[in-house]
Order: structure tokens, then sequence, then C-alpha cells
């Protein structure tokens, strides 16, 4: 055992030419094997997908708990050309959107007031600190009976579940700006306008864009729950209606779909830190491997 | 913002300090501090740690409120710090220009950026920098201000040897351009006798001692009377 190791240690060292040169595996460094590497984090997904086609065609899984991948595929296509897919998409990502811009717009407000003065500070953070403690979620059946099952429903939940994250993020970047960039603006003779325009809010900045990265993951989690309660339109109300038909091929549809704006949503937010970020030691497009 | 009682000084003048009290809480940190900074005037502060020489310099650019005495300086001292404290987020133009506004700002900070030597890295990210690097931005941003008073708190102290000489030689080549009053302080008894005309020490809240550098000196004379005025007697063997 030990000798045998001992020769396969020294086949594969580089150190041994005579041998290495003969040997018909030539060695794999740097860029190639980063590309191997990527290539071989691909297989076990697309071996899962495989095994799970596989299952379904012969029968072992039956259609009706989990459809084919193939079969979604097809499923996806038929709703594409024929269905409403493309306005429940469009229905969906609306009410996400708006519950973004309300929510976040409340949070950025609030988080600025709270940042810049003591005075809002003591007098709102501890109740929204508070409040941010309960899981929006659970607020949903209080909020039906109070808006119904309609798109007001929907669109506050989303404001609810991105407002919070908004709100600690702008909160923290403001008061977390180096003081000592601070003094430096004083020493410069910048107003009180322009100290803010030029060192509190790009100071700011990088927690912002966590808060909206994370905001983003939160909006899409309070839109599918909102959405599978009651709709007459929209992603969550494809498969409430595919539900009701056992149609688990469009159910699984939904969900993909879900899944992909999600990431969809979250590369936004990374490519936005990429872009606005560049200056930053640790986004910068160099530092990223 | 408590700002101190400051008026602007007369010509030829950079900076007049008289009687000035700085306390922090009961314990006086600058009891009854004279000093006078004439234009175009080096002036290097040495003493312990600890004695209160950022506390001087933080009065003389009005940052920091007095309890006593009077300052007469401009308005707006450039001021170089230890660390650079350049924006990450502004260009080294941008950062060179910040808060000067008008059109123009742009020449005028590649300019400055010219005259410390990196005019060809007029859109770069500070990030991008080396510290010595970094530091003669932080000059260039003090100098496109054309002060009449440079306050300057220990700015070569993490930086190495050689390009401490280096950031020495520039130095002296723009404040002898731009004549400004300086004040420097410095833990470094060399630094100080290789750019003062005159050499300030800090005891016990106050100026102990005002030493002219006269030129030709004799550094080793001159240097063994510091360390021995800072308590550090040179050895002999
Ligand atoms: N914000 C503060 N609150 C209370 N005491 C302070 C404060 N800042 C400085 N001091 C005290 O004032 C004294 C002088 O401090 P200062 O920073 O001026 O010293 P220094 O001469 O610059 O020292 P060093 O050479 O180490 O930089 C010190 O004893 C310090 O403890
Ligand atoms: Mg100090």
């Amino acid at each position: 055992m030990t000798i045998l190791v001992g020769e396969m240690g020294a086949s594969s060292s580089p150190r041994s030419g005579r041998r290495a040169n003969r040997s018909p595996v030539p060695e794999i460094t740097g860029e190639r094997r980063e590309h191997l590497l990527f290539l071989l984090s691909w297989i076990s997904p697309l071996i899962l997908v495989v095994l799970w086609e596989a299952a379904s065609r012969t029968g072992v899984l039956s259609a009706h708990v989990l459809p084919p991948p193939s079969g979604v595929v097809f499923t996806a296509w038929k709703q594409a050309v024929g269905g409403t897919l493309f306005r429940d998409l469009f229905t969906s990502l609306a009410r996400a959107m708006l519950g973004f811009l309300i929510g976040g717009g409340i949070g950025f407000a609030l988080g600025t007031l709270v940042g810049f003065s003591l005075l809002f500070g003591a007098l709102i953070d501890r109740s929204v600190q508070m409040l941010r403690t309960i899981p929006f979620l659970a607020l949903l059946p209080l909020v039906i009976v109070w808006f119904g099952v309609g798109e007001a429903q929907k669109v506050f939940m989303v404001s609810l579940g991105v407002m919070f994250p908004i709100y600690i993020n702008t909160v923290l970047g403001i008061r977390q700006v180096d003081p000592k960039l601070i003094e430096l603006g004083r020493v410069c003779g910048l107003g009180r306008t322009r100290m803010i325009r030029e060192i509190v809010l790009p100071g700011a900045l990088p927690s912002l864009l966590t808060g909206v990265r994370y905001s983003l993951a939160t909006a899409w989690l309070a839109l599918v729950v909102a959405e599978t309660i009651g709709a007459s339109a929209g992603i969550g109300y494809l498969a409430l209606d595919a539900r009701e038909f056992l149609r688990t091929d469009v159910v699984v549809l939904t969900i993909v779909i879900y899944a992909g704006i999600g990431i969809l949503a979250d590369s936004t937010a990374r490519w936005l830190e990429r872009r606005l970020l560049d200056w930053h030691p640790s986004y910068a497009r160099e530092a990223r491997r | 913002m408590n700002v101190a009682p400051r008026a602007s000084a007369p010509l030829e003048t950079a900076a007049v300090v008289a009687g000035l009290v700085r306390a922090y809480g009961e314990r006086r940190v600058l009891d009854h501090v004279d000093l006078h900074i004439a234009r175009g005037e080096f002036v290097a502060l040495i003493g312990r740690s600890g004695c209160g020489k950022t506390t001087l310099l933080r009065a003389l650019a009005g940052l920091d409120s007095i309890q006593g005495g009077r300052i007469e300086a401009p308005r707006t001292p450039a001021v170089i710090f230890q660390e650079h404290r350049l924006l990450p987020w502004k260009s080294l133009w941008q950062n060179v220009a910040l808060g000067l506004g008008e059109p123009g700002a742009r020449d005028r900070a590649s300019a400055a950026l010219e005259e410390v030597g990196l005019g060809d890295r007029l859109d770069d990210w500070p990030r991008t920098l080396s510290g010595g690097q970094a530091q003669r931005v932080a000059l260039a941003r003090a100098l496109v201000r054309e002060p009449t008073l440079l306050l300057l708190d220990e700015p070569f102290a993490a930086l190495d040897a050689l390009t401490r000489i280096q950031m020495h030689r520039l130095i002296k080549r723009l404040v002898a351009k731009h004549r400004p009053g300086v004040l420097l302080v410095t833990h470094d008894v060399d630094e100080a006798i290789n750019l003062a005309d005159r050499i300030l020490i800090m005891r016990g809240g106050g100026l102990a001692r005002d030493l002219a550098v006269t030129r030709p000196i004799d550094a080793a004379d001159l240097r063994a009377e510091l360390l021995s005025e800072l308590g550090v007697g040179v050895e002999t063997d």
C-alpha cells in the first residue's frame, strides 16, 4: 500500500520530469483548472435532472406527484403560446415593483430622517425596531381583513417586507459613515447639503445596496405568499388555478418561474453593486475572481 | 459647532495664538499657549506623546472649541492628517477638487496633482494608490486651496523611510513655491531639523522652547539639544 501511494505521488509530481513527459495526461493548471472545476460544479445538478426525468419516464414517479422536467418545459411552451403566462408574469412583476417602490421609499425616507437626526431617532426608531420583530408574513390575515384579497393587499404585503430591510440598512449606513471623513468635509468648507450629497450618502451606499438586495428577496417571498391566498391574475393565481385541477406540471412551472425571477432579482442587485461600488475595495471588478 | 473666536490675521502673518486654553473636562491640555507663525515660515512642533500637539493643531484648524484665549487664523486653513482621508468614492481629481466648486476645478486639481507627480492618474480611484501616493494626493488637495496656513499632523509617520525622504523634498519645494505658513507636528527630531525654520517643543501644556534653525546647521548639536529637551538623553559610549 505504502509503495503504491509513493509511486502515484511520484508520477503525478511535475518534478519527476522523465515520467511526467511520458504521461498521457497533461498537467492541469491555472485557468484551465478553474474552467474544469466550473464545469464540474454543474454536473451534479444535471445528474439530478436526468434522474428525475428517468424516474418519471419509467413510472417510478407518478406524473401527478411530480411531472418530468420535459413535461414542465412543454407546459411552459403551451402556457406561453396559448395561455396567460405572460399576462400573469407581468401582473406579478408589476405588484412586486410597486410594492418595492412604496416600501423602499418609505423605508429610505424614515431611515434618512433617523440616520441624520437624533430627535427623529428618539421618536421613531424604537417603534420600528419593535414592529420589525414581528414576522411580517404573520400579518397576512390581518391585512386580508383590512384590504380583502385585492391588489392593495398584495402590494401592501410586499411594501411591508421591503420597508424594514431598507430602513435598517439606511440608518446603519448613514450612522457608520467615517466621522474622520465628515471632519475632512468641514476642513474643506463643505456646507450641509454638499456634505450630505458628497460624503454621507455615498458613504452609506454600500449598506443601502445590501438593504436593496435583501429586500428584493423579501419582496418576492411576500408576493408568493400574498398571491397564493387569493388572486384572479398573476403567477400565484396560475398555481392556485392549477392546483384545483391537479395540474402539477403547471404548479411546478410556477415554482420554477418564482425561482428564476428570484435569481434575476439577486443578480440585478449584484450588478448594481458592482457598477455603483466600483470604487469600493471589496466590490471592485478586479477584486472579483 | 462651537467655533473658536477668530479674526483674519494681518498680511504676512499666517496665524496668531494668544493665551489659548483647551481643556477636556477639568484637565487643561493647553494652558495659555502663545504662538505666532509668519507667511512662508516653516514651524515644527515636537513633544512627547499625549502632550497636546494634535489638540493645538485642531484648535488652529477650527475643529474644536476652546476654553480661553484668542486665535487669529484663516477661516479655512488646509489640513493634512496622519491618514490621507481620501474619499474612496471620488476619483483623485474629484478628491483634490473637493469643495472648490466653481468651474475650472478640474483644471486646478489636475495642475495640483501634476505638482505632486500624479498628473497621469486623475481619474483613478484612491483604492489603487500606495500609502505614499495617497498622502501626495492629500498634499495636492491641501495646496490647491492656496492656503495661507498649512497644518500637518504627522503626515509622514505611516510612510517608509525612502518615501518619507521623497515627501520631505516635495513638501520643501512646494512650500517654498506657495509660501504658506506651516505648522508641522512630528515625532521625528530629524524630520523637524530637516524641514523647519523654527522648532517648538511642547511640554506641560505650553511651548517650553522655541529654537530657530539657522542654516548651515550643526545638526548633531541641535539634535542632542532637542533630545535632551524631550527627556531622551543622547547615549554616550
Ligand atoms: N476627546 C478627548 N477627550 C478627552 N481627552 C482627550 C481627548 N483628546 C485628547 N485628549 C487628551 O489630551 C491630551 C493631548 O492629546 P493630543 O492628541 O493633543 O496629544 P499629542 O501630543 O497629539 O500626542 P501624540 O503625539 O501621541 O499624537 C492627551 O492626554 C489626551 O489623553
Ligand atoms: Mg497627535
